[in-house]
C-alpha cells in the first residue's frame, strides 16, 4: 500500500479539523458505527505476549553480589550481600514501625491505626463513649464499639481469617481496667503463632526500657520481643499523647 | 526494565534454518491452541517471574518434590538455626514448585499452606520474600484447586500492596493476577477483601514494574465473566478510571508494558458497556486518540516489537467508544475531530500490512467508525489523498468494501455541482475507483453514470478525464 508521502508531515503538523466537504457517506449504505464481533486474532496476538513474556528476575542466592554491608538503622545489625535483600528488609523492618513499642507494620495505614488504638490515651477515653475501632479494609469506612466487634466485621463481611495476623488480641494488664477486659487491636509483625519461629535477628530490635512483660503467651527464647506488651491505661499515661511515628525517608 | 521476550538461542549456523522452522512451528501450534480456546471461550494466559535465563531454560528441568521432602523443606525453614539455611530451604522449595506435581503434592500436605503463610507474614523480611515466591509459582498452576490452595494468602497479599517494597509489591500483584483469573472462588473472596481499593491505591505508585504488575493484575479481573455486574462499576466508581487514561497519555512518560496492560484494562471496560458515557467524560477519546498519533509517529521511527500490542488495544477501544451515544453530548474537546487520526490511521495500516495482517480488518472497522457520522473525516480522506490506499487494499479486505460502496454514489453526486475543481476531482476518483474494483463501472451505468458525465462534455478542463471515464465504463 501507497501512502501519499505529505502524510507522513500531516501527522507531524497542526491539529485541525478538514472543512467537509459535500463528499459525504451515503446514510443508505447502511454501515453506521458498528461493534466488531470477530476479532479472534488480536485476543491470540495478546495471549501468546502473556504466556511468552517472561519478566526476568534475579532471585538466584548464588548471583554476583556486593560487598557485605550491615543495616545502618541504629540497633540493626543485619548484613546484606545484595542490594534488593536490603530493600526488602528495610521497608519489611524499618519503614512503619511504632517509635512506642517498635513493633513493625506493613504499611502506613497499619502503623497509624496500632499508634492510635495502643498509644493513644485520648483513643481510649473516646472509645468509652463511641464507636472507634476502623475497619482495617482499606476503603471500608465502618467504625466499631470494640475490636473484637472489628474483627467480626473482618471475618463475615470481608472473609479475612479469624487468625489474621494484623489483628491480633493484645491483653490489658493494668490495674483498674474500664471497657472489655481483652483489647483487639492491630497487631505488628514480630508475632508469630508458632513458637518455634525464634528469631536471632529479634535481639537487634530489643529496647531496654521496654519491661517484659510476663504474660500467658511468654515465649521460651529470651531475645524475643514479649508476644503482648501490655502498657495498660496506667502505662499509657505516660506517653504524650500526640502521635509519634517512626518517620523514614 | 525487566521485560524479556523469549528469544530462539544462538545456535551453530547449520542449525539455525531447523531451529527457526521449529519454533515458527510451535508457534503456529499454540496460536491454533489458543484460537481453539478462545472459541470455546476458555482462553485464560498467566504471568510468570522466575529466574530461570532463557538461555539455560531449554535443559532446565524442575525437580519433583515428594510430600516427605516438602515437609522436610518446610520445616527447616520455619524452625532452621540458620538464617540461611532456612532461606535455602525456601528456595528449594520454590524450584521444585515449578513443576506441577509438585504443586499437588504441595497442596495434598496438610499444613503446608498454613505454614507458607506464616512464612509470608513473618519477620524474617527474606523469608518473606521467598515465601511469596513460592506462592508466585503455585499461582501459575492451571489447576483451579492449586490456586484456591492459596486462598488463605490472600488478605496478606492485598495487606502488602500498601507497603514500599517495590519488588515485593510486583511480585504480590502477579500472583493475585494469576489467582484472580483461575478461579471464581479467588474472586469471590478477593473482592469482599477490598482488592479494588487495595488496587486503586497501589495506582499511584511511581514504580514502573510495579505499574504493569498492577494492569496485569486488573486486566485478569475485568475480563472475569461476572465482571460487568459485580466488578466494573466499583471500578469504574474508583480512582482508578482517571489513573489509566494518565497512564495512557503519550509522552516522554509513556510506558509500552504499562501501557499496554492498561489499554487492555480499558478495553475490557469498554466492552462490557457499563458506563463508557463516564469515560468518554473523563476524556478517554482524545487519550485514545493522542495515543493513536503517538503510535503512528513510532512505527515510522523504529523497528520496536510490541507496537501493535499497543495498538490493536487502542483501535478496538477507540471504535467501541464511537458508537456510543455520548459522543455527541460531550464538549468539543472531549470529542474526535482531528484530522491527523486519520493519518495516522493510514499509517499504522500500512504497518499492519507488513508485520500484522491479522490487524488490518480492525483498523478499517476503526475507519468506518470515524466516517461514519462524520462528513469531516471524509473529506479527509479527498483532501489527504487516502482514497487510492483504501482501494489499495480491497484486495486485501472484505471491510474495505464496505466502507467503499458508498463512495460511487458520493461521487455521482458531486457530478451534478458546477465547480469545476471538485467535479476534476471526482473524475479522477472515479477512475480509480474503476481501476481497484471493477464492478463498479456496472452500479455506474445502472445509476445513470453516463449521463451525469455529459453535463461536463464541453469544459475544457474537464474534457480529456470525461472521455476517459466514458471510454472505461462503455468498455471496461
Amino acid at each position: 500500500m501507497q501512502l501519499p508521502p505529505a502524510l507522513h508531515a500531516r501527522l507531524a503538523g497542526a491539529p485541525g479539523e478538514a472543512e467537509p466537504l459535500p463528499v459525504e457517506r451515503d446514510p443508505a449504505a447502511g454501515t453506521t458505527p458498528f461493534r466488531f464481533a470477530a476479532r479472534q486474532d488480536g485476543d491470540v496476538q495478546r495471549h501468546l505476549y502473556l504466556q511468552d513474556v517472561l519478566t526476568q528476575v534475579a532471585w538466584d542466592p548464588e548471583r554476583p553480589r556486593v560487598p557485605e554491608f550491615t543495616c545502618q538503622v541504629a540497633g540493626c545489625c543485619q548484613v546484606f550481600d545484595a542490594l534488593e535483600d536490603f530493600e526488602h528488609h528495610y521497608h519489611t523492618l524499618h519503614r512503619n514501625v511504632c517509635s512506642f513499642c517498635k513493633r513493625a507494620f506493613p504499611s502506613g495505614h497499619l502503623l497509624d491505626t496500632h499508634i492510635l488504638e495502643w498509644h493513644d490515651s485520648l483513643f481510649q477515653i473516646l472509645a468509652e463513649r463511641q464507636d472507634m475501632y476502623q475497619c482495617l479494609v482499606e476503603g471500608c469506612t465502618e467504625k466499631f464499639r470494640t475490636s473484637r466487634d472489628r474483627k467480626e466485621h473482618l471475618v463475615t463481611r470481608h472473609l479475612y481469617p479469624a487468625d489474621f495476623r494484623f489483628d491480633k488480641p493484645r491483653k490489658s494488664k493494668g490495674p483498674a481496667t474500664p471497657g472489655p477486659a481483652v483489647q483487639v487491636s492491630a497487631e505488628a509483625l514480630g508475632d508469630d503463632q508458632v513458637p518455634s519461629e525464634g528469631d536471632a535477628m529479634e535481639v537487634c530490635f530489643e529496647h531496654t526500657e521496654l519491661p517484659p512483660e510476663p504474660s500467658g503467651e511468654r515465649r521460651t527464647y529470651g531475645h524475643r520481643i514479649p508476644s503482648t506488651i501490655c502498657f495498660g491505661q496506667g502505662a499509657s499515661r505516660g506517653f504524650k499523647s500526640t502521635k509519634k511515628r517512626n518517620k523514614h525517608q | 526494565m525487566r521485560l524479556h521476550h523469549v528469544e530462539p538461542t544462538a545456535a551453530p549456523p547449520q542449525a539455525v534454518e531447523l531451529r527457526g522452522e521449529e519454533l515458527r512451528c510451535r508457534r503456529r501450534e499454540r496460536e491454533a491452541a489458543l484460537r481453539k480456546a478462545r472459541r470455546e471461550q476458555q482462553l485464560v494466559s498467566k504471568r510468570l517471574l522466575r529466574d530461570e535465563d532463557p538461555e539455560k531454560a531449554e535443559g532446565y528441568v524442575a525437580v519433583i518434590l515428594g510430600e516427605a521432602e516438602i515437609q522436610q523443606f518446610l520445616r527447616l525453614a520455619q524452625r532452621g538455626t540458620e538464617e540461611k539455611e532456612r532461606e535455602k530451604a525456601l528456595v528449594s522449595l520454590r524450584r521444585g514448585l515449578q513443576h506441577p506435581e509438585t504443586q499437588q503434592a504441595f497442596i495434598r500436605l496438610e499444613g503446608s499452606i498454613r505454614t507458607l503463610v506464616g512464612l509470608l507474614t513473618s519477620n524474617q523480611a527474606l523469608l518473606q520474600l521467598e515465601a511469596a515466591r513460592c506462592l508466585h509459582e503455585l499461582s501459575h498452576s492451571e489447576q483451579s484447586t492449586v490456586a484456591e490452595a492459596c486462598l488463605p494468602a490472600t488478605s496478606y497479599l492485598l495487606t502488602y500492596l500498601s507497603g514500599h517494597s517495590s519488588d515485593f509489591i510486583e511480585l504480590c500483584l502477579y500472583t493475585l493476577g494469576n489467582l484472580i483469573v483461575e478461579s471464581e472462588a479467588v474472586r469471590r473472596q478477593l473482592l469482599p477483601q477490598g482488592i479494588v481499593p487495595a488496587l486503586a491505591a497501589c495506582i499511584q505508585s511511581p514504580h514502573l514494574t510495579v505499574l504493569e504488575a498492577l494492569g496485569y493484575a486488573l486486566s485478569q479481573l475485568l475480563q472475569a465473566k461476572e465482571a460487568p455486574e459485580k466488578i466494573i462499576p466499583s471500578v469504574l466508581g474508583s480512582p482508578l478510571p482517571q489513573h489509566m487514561l494518565q497512564l495512557l497519555q503519550p509522552g516522554p512518560k509513556l510506558n509500552l508494558g504499562v501501557a499496554v496492560e492498561f489499554a487492555w484494562c480499558l478495553h475490557y471496560i469498554i466492552c462490557s458497556q457499563v458506563n463508557n458515557a463516564l469515560l468518554i467524560t473523563h476524556g478517554a477519546l482524545s487519550t485514545l486518540g493522542l495515543l493513536l498519533l503517538d503510535l503512528a509517529g513510532a512505527v515510522q521511527r523504529t523497528e520496536d516489537a510490541g507496537l501493535e500490542l499497543l495498538a490493536c488495544p487502542v483501535l478496538r477501544c477507540l471504535s467501541n467508544l464511537l458508537t456510543e451515544a455520548a459522543v455527541e453530548a460531550v464538549g468539543e474537546q472531549m470529542q474526535l475531530r482531528d484530522e491527523r487520526v486519520v493519518a495516522a490511521l493510514f499509517i499504522l495500516l500500512q504497518f499492519f500490512l507488513q508485520k500484522q495482517p491479522s490487524l488490518l480488518p480492525e483498523g478499517l472497522w476503526l475507519l468506518n467508525n470515524l466516517t461514519a457520522n462524520s462528513p469531516s473525516f471524509c473529506t479527509s480522506l479527498l483532501s489527504l489523498d487516502l482514497i487510492e490506499p483504501l482501494l489499495q487494499l480491497l484486495s486485501v479486505s472484505n471491510v474495505v468494501s464496505v466502507l467503499v460502496g458508498p463512495l460511487l454514489p458520493s461521487l455521482l453526486d458531486t457530478l451534478a455541482f458546477s465547480d469545476t475543481e471538485v467535479v476534476g476531482q471526482s473524475l479522477e476518483l472515479l477512475q480509480l475507483l474503476f481501476l481497484y474494483q471493477p464492478g463498479a463501472v456496472q452500479a455506474f451505468l445502472q445509476q445513470s453514470g453516463l449521463q451525469a458525465l455529459q453535463r461536463h462534455e464541453e469544459v475544457a478542463q474537464l474534457q480529456d478525464r470525461v472521455r476517459a471515464l466514458q471510454q472505461t465504463a462503455q468498455h471496461g
